[in-house]
């Protein structure tokens, strides 16, 4: 198998590392089945960072673990095109599957120690990672764990080995998680919320190493958060997902001075950020909730929020071109994007 | 419009339905518990209509008449379609009656288990504590204690009764009742609607009853099944081993017990109270699993 | 309920010194331990103004709530509101002046009562007017916080988080208490409900007359809603000043270590490197000295032997900050 792909990757360099088309995931609920993600398209290149952006409940999560081939067994999932350098994990097999998992794709969890066995050591841990996907030895596996812990900025590796994830704080938990993802050098790491659980502190922390890992290791990142400031601060690129679906696709620097969804937009005004908004002023929050997925949604699912819909939002919108790699689900999108037009209802509001 | 807003009003949809609607779909949709509540009710009625369906007086002896066999017997009749026992009762009517006395000492023995267990379970989860130690110090005092023999010691003692056995039984089998009420009491604690309903300055046994209890019932229930079951069990037990119910009365486990010196020639007279038996703790146990998938957090979606 | 009338105690809430040592363990095979929680914290609160309170988790920020509530006795010092003593007071008398909007709108709710319950429980149990003038209020109160009447007869369990939340701010104000503490009720929402409730809170502090304890981990929320900010770092306060100061001109390394992690949706600015060590600290086995001296950057041989005390700037007590280097 990894003879097989070391050759598809050397006869096509251009091809992106992961490109999903139409991914659909319904899961069966009690009321009825759950279309969780409704038909996203989305690529991931070699070597980036990619935000998967959006709130509870818009798919975003059910995404990542679709890719990773860890949703529930009842779940269905069809999609027209989800490659993975030139692996098809829709028609993979489980053993396949597994090899690929944790070889060539990591995932790194948002509560690190549901992750971690609280039965093995971190040594233990961090070596079978490795020697369950590659012929090394002992030692090489126990000297690669040490430097990656290392890496990863704990001291004192070696003496950490023989430790249990109980015995190490949330900040360090995630760190070993860090270093566990990278053992194999998988080329694409799934991050979901991984800093969602830590202080604010250790946060800037583990998104600076993280964002230093990536880059001297070229790994691409798909990196899933709710928090539009660590998006803003760490993505190459962003897609940001509202009720099952990609609706703005952009570069970070063209989402968040240009944005041509009216969600990311209204995203954008309802954050306090210093220095634009006034304290203790009343922020611009968006009205109403996210519709249900349990049901078929009509049209554009945004249309309920949204105080631009008129009658064209019946109709589902396309993807549109704004500008080059600028997608936007919104039949306004080319006047959203034109700032000229943004400024002019401004003033007659 | 309205078509967009469709799911917007699909959110709101739950409300409609009533939770007695939702109880019952998920009621039918489990097997187990369907079938558990379908025996269950139809032994209840049974008990509560035995004096009119049962086809004979339970204790009118007929010394002419002993032994009958049950009408799968090439010598069985109609007029005793389960035959009659060595004093020549009819077995089907002592059968009925005998449902009351199960489902009596059952039902009362979960009440009374149950209301000692809850409240020591309570008390030592929600105070913590010495309260707990002084609880925890009870349960294994009580777990220590062989409940047959304590019984059986018990009963010798102050002589074997229906009302005997009852109390004996509530006072010993409340353990379960208070091993889990602590533990769901302990998580509830800190729960923040707990934490609010003391920031109002709510008297205790407000949060107990009212925030506290309604909480942990369906974990209770469920215990609760598995003990009547477990009562009467024990029951026929300590009746068959002569210190239970006493005769006439027509107890399950008297009725094997009177029936043991026939077992080899009329094996009958065991089997038809042993499969009673049976059926009614299979139904209870049925019940009480259907309701714990039921209570579970992720048996819902199933 | 607390009419204009009454002359009020310029200060809403006064801290004095307040402590909280917990006992961990201490079963048949362990030693016991003890773990401050929160360590000689001294503040004070004037009428109508908000109060952030930031820390990481652990700091004893919860723990102070839960004094300030009733919930828990104080080790040592004393909170007064309204200028009076509350450690021995009447928990109902209490609660008439100070109540909790809790962080998790799934755990603040009784599963098990309707939202008319949960909302008029207040009023029930400090027996406030007949049933009908009850469900009256309730009414009034569900109407403030924006949810239709039909909430009423829902469960919390047929709601949405900011839906849930809004419940529970119109049970903490019912009763129109004079402080409200905020214990991170946001920060389980979603980014576009977060604003919905941040706009309630601040339309009802002035409506009512509130004075907020806002207690956040998310600085942005703090910086928009707060007028005056102390920092915790493991029990204690280490600084404190009001919000120009304290997000204009930080004095301690802690402090602004916080604000520059704070990632503000600015892309190009990347990730700061804000240079604290990877170790967190153990609360129950707190750093000697200057508990903060084993991340900071800054840090010289006196702070691992003494404590600096939380001293004030100016002679006007304008802002206060522990710090050798300050």
């Amino acid at each position: 198998m990894s003879n097989l792909s070391s050759a598809e990757r050397s006869t096509a360099p251009a091809s992106p590392l992961l490109s999903v088309k139409q991914l659909r995931v319904d899961l069966p609920v009690a009321k009825g089945t759950l279309h969780a993600v409704r038909g996203i398209d989305f690529h991931v290149e070699r070597g980036e960072m990619l935000c998967l952006v959006g709130e509870s409940g818009c798919g975003k999560s059910m995404t990542s673990l679709a890719l990773m081939g860890l949703l529930p067994r009842k779940a269905q999932i069809n999609a027209d095109c989800l490659n993975f350098d030139g692996v098809d994990l829709l028609t993979v097999s489980e053993r396949e599957r597994s090899n690929l998992r944790g070889s060539r794709m990591a995932m790194i969890f948002q509560e690190p120690m549901t992750a971690l066995n609280p039965a093995y050591t971190l040594g233990n841990q961090l070596c079978e990672a490795l020697r369950r996907h590659q012929r090394v030895s002992r030692k090489a596996a126990h000297d690669r764990a040490v430097y990656l812990l290392e890496r990863v900025g704990i001291s004192a590796a070696t003496e950490r080995m023989r430790q249990y994830p109980h015995q190490l704080s949330g900040g360090l938990r995630q760190r070993v998680m860090i270093a566990m993802a990278l053992m194999c050098e998988p080329d694409l790491i799934i991050a979901d919320e991984p800093t969602t659980a830590l202080d604010v502190t250790i946060q800037a922390q583990i998104l600076h190493l993280l964002r230093d890992l990536q880059q001297e290791f070229g790994t691409a990142i798909i990196f899933i958060t709710h928090d539009l400031g660590v998006v803003a601060r760490i993505a190459d690129r962003v897609a940001v997902m509202y009720a099952g679906e990609v609706i703005e696709t952009a570069s970070a620097q063209a989402l968040f001075h240009a944005p041509s969804h009216p969600y990311t937009q209204g995203l954008l005004r309802c954050i306090p950020t210093p220095g634009k908004t006034l304290p203790g002023s009343r922020l611009q929050a968006i009205p109403g909730v996210v519709p249900s997925l349990i049901d078929k949604v009509e049209g554009c699912a945004f249309c309920n929020r949204c105080d631009q819909a008129d009658q064209r939002c019946h109709t589902t919108p396309p993807l549109q071109t704004v500008a080059g790699g600028h997608l936007s689900r919104c039949h306004f999108a080319h006047q959203l994007a034109n700032p000229a037009t943004i400024n002019a209802q401004e003033v007659t509001l | 419009m309205a078509n967009i807003l469709s799911p917007q009003v699909a959110v709101e949809q739950p409300l409609v339905t009533t939770w007695q609607s939702r109880l019952l779909r998920s009621t039918l949709n489990n097997r187990s518990l369907a079938i558990g509540l379908l025996i269950i009710t139809s032994l209840g009625i049974v008990a509560l209509l035995a004096p009119w369906l049962a086809p004979h007086d339970p204790y009118l002896q007929n010394t002419a008449n002993r032994m009958v066999p049950p009408i799968w017997h090439e010598t069985g009749s109609w007029t005793h379609p389960l035959g009659t026992d060595r004093l020549g009762r009819d077995y089907l009517s002592r059968l009925i009656y005998g449902t009351r006395i199960s489902l009596f000492i059952g039902i009362v023995v979960a009440l009374i288990s149950g209301l000692i267990g809850t409240t020591l379970g309570v008390l030592a989860g929600y105070f913590g504590g010495r309260v707990d130690a002084v609880v925890s110090y009870l349960l294994t005092t009580r777990l220590a204690m062989p409940v047959v023999l304590v019984a059986l010691a018990m009963a010798s003692l102050i002589g074997g009764s229906m009302l005997t056995v009852t109390l004996l039984l509530g006072l010993l089998l409340w353990d379960r009742f208070a091993v889990v009420a602590r533990s769901a009491t302990q998580q509830l604690r800190d729960a923040e609607y707990v934490q609010a309903a003391r920031a109002l300055g709510c008297p205790l046994h407000y949060i107990l009853l009212r925030e506290v209890l309604p909480n942990i019932a369906g974990a209770l229930i469920v215990v609760a099944t598995l003990e009547v079951a477990n009562a009467i069990l024990l029951e026929a037990t300590l009746s068959f081993l002569g210190m239970g119910v006493q005769p006439p009365s027509p107890s399950w486990g008297l009725m094997i017990a009177e029936g043991k010196a026939y077992m080899f020639f009329q094996p009958w007279v065991i089997t038809i109270p042993g499969s009673a038996l049976f059926v009614l703790v299979l139904a209870i146990n049925l019940l009480g699993d259907g309701l714990r998938d039921l209570s579970a957090p992720g048996g819902r979606n199933e | 309920m607390s009419s204009a009338a009454i002359p009020r105690d310029p200060l809403a809430l006064e801290l004095c010194a307040l402590s909280k040592t917990f006992t961990l363990g201490g079963g048949m095979l362990h030693k016991s331990r003890s773990l401050q929680a929160v360590k000689d914290v001294s503040l004070r609160v004037p009428h109508g103004q908000v109060m952030g309170l930031v820390g990481e988790s652990g700091c004893g920020k919860s723990t102070l709530a839960k004094m300030l509530l009733g919930l828990t006795k104080p080790s040592g010092g004393d909170v007064l509101i309204n200028g009076k003593a509350i450690v021995n007071a009447n928990q109902k008398a209490l609660a008439r002046h100070i109540q909790p909007i809790f962080q998790d709108p799934y755990s603040s709710l009784n599963p098990r009562q309707r939202i008319a319950q949960i909302v008029g429980l207040p009023l029930r149990i400090h027996a406030i007017g007949t049933a009908k003038e009850q469900a009256v209020k309730v009414e009034e109160m569900l109407d403030m916080v924006g949810l239709p009447k039909r909430a009423a007869q829902q469960y919390p369990g047929q709601m949405s988080g900011g839906q849930r939340q809004r419940v529970a701010i119109a049970r903490a104000l019912i009763m129109r208490p004079d402080l409200v503490i905020c214990d991170e009720p946001t920060s389980a929402l979603d980014v576009s409900v977060q604003a919905q409730i941040l706009n309630l809170l601040l339309d009802l502090k002035d409506e009512f007359g509130l004075t907020y304890l806002f207690i956040s981990h998310d600085l942005a929320v703090v910086e928009h809603l707060a007028d005056r900010l102390a920092v915790m770092y493991l029990g204690r306060i280490v600084e404190e000043g009001t919000r120009e100061q304290i997000f204009t001109a930080p004095r301690h390394p802690y402090t602004q270590a916080l604000l520059a992690s704070a990632l503000t949706p600015e892309p190009g600015l990347g990730v700061p490197d804000i240079g604290l060590g990877a170790g967190q600290p153990d609360p129950s086995r707190p750093p000697s000295g200057c508990a903060f001296h084993p991340r900071c950057p800054m840090a010289q041989p006196e702070c691992a032997q003494q404590a600096p005390a939380l001293s004030a700037l100016d002679q006007n007590n304008q802002g206060r900050v522990a710090c050798h280097f300050a």
